[in-house]
């Protein structure tokens, strides 16, 4: 019997430590919840990349070179943990874009969320086809870039450094131009290019406008690339510092935008924690009113999911989002569905004249089954449920899922060793009264 | 039991339930959201002086912008639902929304580009098949073993014919909500579609299992006992806890859905709908059922 109690004790111990920690490392904000942009106010923009014209072999690489630039570039503008991510969208729906997802927490000013991001320049590389020439300088020309160039194979995600230097011209006139350095990637890239292309006209582009339009008159094996032209020492000086903190390296165009005033976030997380709290009240109101005993216990085991929960969503990190919340409360109802199928079996068992020890035993394990098809099928839900989720619908099954499995082992292996630590076996008066359920006092 | 006994009173309620919950959706129809169709939603707030209806629409219709339903949102506030905005309409809807000296702060701007929108309507149906089709085998390896007096096949027939209904009422429901309140399907909606559908299935099952368990039993010691009060006496064991395992859902959706945030409020009551619902029918309909078939069978 010592040993039970000990466990139990343990158990007890480690949920309140866990409990403590959850409490502790939020408010003194060393580890604080993560908020989804919902409950934190800020705006959530949803951009297609223009990947058609790359390899597909390629996309992949582009895409994670697009996000990196894209993060470089919010970062620049302090914005407090943003988050920039890439998504391929699903072939369910017909096509399959790929996307940059960017969050903004805080920013609750779409403009200039979108601002932020819509100053960065995309560079492209491009190659007068064979047979087509230029339009004359000044003169409106009916063909598009597209008729006019072909894709060059070095892009704007091989590009390393830009800077501004002068170049003395005949007539002792300095001109501004901005120097492209490639990676080494970009350097055979564009070293194979020059060489095989010696006296075609090359196309350096920026936000599909053409700025340069050299003449490739050598192989250029070092990496450099010169974009001498119209600029004043101040437009060349801006597009070297755009260049630096980032080209795009694929086109993106804006599909989706969400913003959520911090207010309204900020009242979302109020009226959640309160019905977090209410819920966890009443529900423990009610098991303790029916079960007695065995509900206070479930209500303990209640208590330690709370905190095991909690502790996961700060460690893993869990972004809560209202939906999340949702999830968490809808969870802290079913938790208890295990104790409630446990009990009732166990009130047959004592009914059929058992010893509580015994009709406890029998209880646990004849009411698993059922317990784990409820989850069973609950944790289907909560997987398709990810797979289908838009980010809010995610944060939803995340919790519902992650909910479902730690019930599972609160509400089971917690209210059984604390049940067996009780020492239960007693068959009238005080304890019979407390372990009796609801209206069936014989 | 009293249930059991009594199943026509049950039936005749569940299919007025139903056919309300049909008429519902058929009058008031169910028109998606945002999320689905692609779009703009704007919340606005005005800390005083809302302007009326008739200026913003006046207001809006000078912009251009047609096609749109404007909601009142709370005492404060405004939601407007409209498609996808032109090129620079979004910089100026603060100042759309502000007509005739009052300042308007915005909420909440949600727009969706109508291929994202697209998208995800392919998706929510395929979730709702896939939910199904993983039922489906759920319930044929549930009732996968052979059972007498009837057959297995119908329970799993039964139990699909409670989740039918488990569906239909909180749909219903929600159409009417549409009309009251503007509710839209969007993915909170489907969310909470799919959450009832793996919620009350198992319901079901746990009052058959316990039926037939009561039925192998009588089998094991030779007791002849009537199907139906065999049925009735299983109800009887599974009952509160049925009605249990659902209270403590129901008890924190209600809580959810009184002092809730307001953007999960309808997913709350949604959510408590349909699992009363489920409840509802794994009680006073599955098993029910059972017997009017068992008694079909046995009366031809």
């Amino acid at each position: 019997m010592w040993q039970k109690r000990l466990i139990a004790l343990i158990v007890l111990v480690l949920g309140g430590a866990v409990g403590w920690y959850v409490n502790t490392s939020h408010m003194n904000g060393t580890r604080p919840f993560k908020l989804g942009l919902d409950l934190s106010g800020g705006t959530q923009l949803v951009y297609r990349a223009h990947t058609e014209n790359i390899a597909s072999s390629d996309v992949v690489d582009s895409m994670s070179a697009l996000r990196d630039t894209i993060e470089r570039r919010v970062n620049l503008f302090g914005v407090a943990e943003p988050l920039v991510q890439t998504e391929k969208g699903s072939a369910v729906g017909g096509g399959s874009e790929d996307r940059l997802i960017v969050e903004l927490p805080g920013v609750t000013d779409t403009e200039r969320a979108i601002a932020l991001i819509g100053q960065t320049p995309v560079l492209e590389f491009r190659l007068l086809k064979q047979g087509a020439t230029l339009p004359a300088e000044g003169t409106q020309s009916t063909s598009t870039v597209d008729d006019l160039f072909e894709v060059a194979a070095v892009t704007g995600k091989d590009l390393l450094s830009a800077d501004l230097q002068f170049e003395s011209q005949t007539g002792m006139v300095t001109q501004p131009v901005v120097v492209l350095h490639f990676n080494d990637e970009g350097k055979r890239l564009f070293g194979n290019l020059t060489r095989d292309n010696v006296g075609r006209i090359f196309g350096i582009f920026l936000d599909g406008v053409a700025i340069s339009t050299p003449v490739i008159r050598e192989p250029i094996p070092d990496g450099t690339a010169v974009i001498s032209g119209r600029f004043s020492a101040e437009e060349a000086k801006a597009l070297s510092r755009n260049l630096n903190y980032g080209a795009l390296p694929v086109a993106i165009d804006l599909v989706s935008t969400q913003t959520v005033s911090a207010t309204l976030g900020g009242t979302a997380v109020e009226q959640g924690f309160a019905a977090g709290l209410w819920s966890v009240v009443a529900v423990i109101a009610f098991m303790i009113l029916w079960y007695r005993l065995p509900g206070l216990v479930a209500s303990v085991a209640l208590l330690i999911y709370i905190a095991v929960m909690l502790g996961l969503f700060l460690l893993i990190p869990v972004t809560l989002t209202a939906a999340g919340i949702a999830a968490f409360i809808l969870s802290i109802g079913m938790a208890v569905d295990a104790n409630v199928l446990v009990f009732e079996r166990v009130r047959e068992e004592l009914e059929h004249g058992k010893t509580a020890t015994e009709a406890l035993h029998d209880g646990f394990g004849r009411a698993w089954p059922s317990i784990r098809d409820s989850n069973i099928s609950s944790m289907i839900t909560a997987v398709i449920l990810f797979w289908f989720g838009t980010s809010l619908i995610k944060g939803f099954a995340l919790v519902f899922g992650l909910g479902v499995l730690v019930s599972m082992l609160t509400a089971i292996s917690v209210t059984r060793t604390f049940l067996f630590a009780l020492d239960v076996d007693a068959r009238h008066g005080v304890r019979r009264f407390l372990f009796a359920s609801g209206f069936h006092i014989k | 039991m009293f249930i059991v006994s009594h199943r026509n009173w049950f039936y005749a309620f569940t299919g007025l339930l139903v056919a309300a919950s049909i008429a519902s959706i058929a009058y008031f129809g169910l028109a998606p959201g945002t999320d689905f169709t692609g779009g703009t939603l704007i919340e606005v707030t005005y800390p005083a002086d809302r302007p009326t209806p008739a200026a913003l629409d006046a207001s809006l219709h000078e912009a251009g912008i047609v096609g749109y339903s404007l909601r009142e949102a709370g005492e404060q506030g405004y939601i407007l639902r409209a498609g996808v905005l032109a090129e620079g309409v979004r910089a100026d809807m603060l100042g759309i929304m502000s007509p005739a000296g009052s300042q308007a702060i915005v909420t909440q701007l949600t727009e969706v580009g109508p291929t994202i929108g697209a998208e995800l309507r392919a998706k929510a149906w395929v979730a709702l098949a896939l939910v199904l089709l993983c039922i489906l085998l759920f319930i044929a390896f549930a009732f996968r073993s052979v059972s007498r007096p009837v057959s297995s096949w119908v329970y799993g027939i039964i139990a699909l014919v409670t989740l039918v209904h488990d569906v239909i009422v909180p749909v219903g429901f929600y159409a009417y909500l549409g009309h009251i309140a503007g509710a839209q399907i969007d993915t909170l909606f489907v969310t909470a579609v799919l959450t009832i559908l793996g919620f009350s299935i198992h319901d079901t099952i746990v009052v058959f299992d316990r039926v037939r368990e009561n039925l192998r039993i009588n089998h094991d010691r030779g007791r002849k006992e009537p199907f139906a009060e065999v049925a009735g006496r299983s109800l009887g064991q599974t009952f509160v806890r049925s009605i249990n395992t659902s209270m403590t859902v129901i008890i924190t959706l209600a809580v959810l859905y009184v002092i809730g945030p307001a953007s999960t409020k309808l997913f709350a009551l949604t959510l408590l709908v349909g699992i009363a619902a489920g409840t509802f029918s794994s009680i006073f309909l599955a098993t029910p059922l059972l017997v009017t078939w068992e008694r079909f069978r046995a009366g031809k």
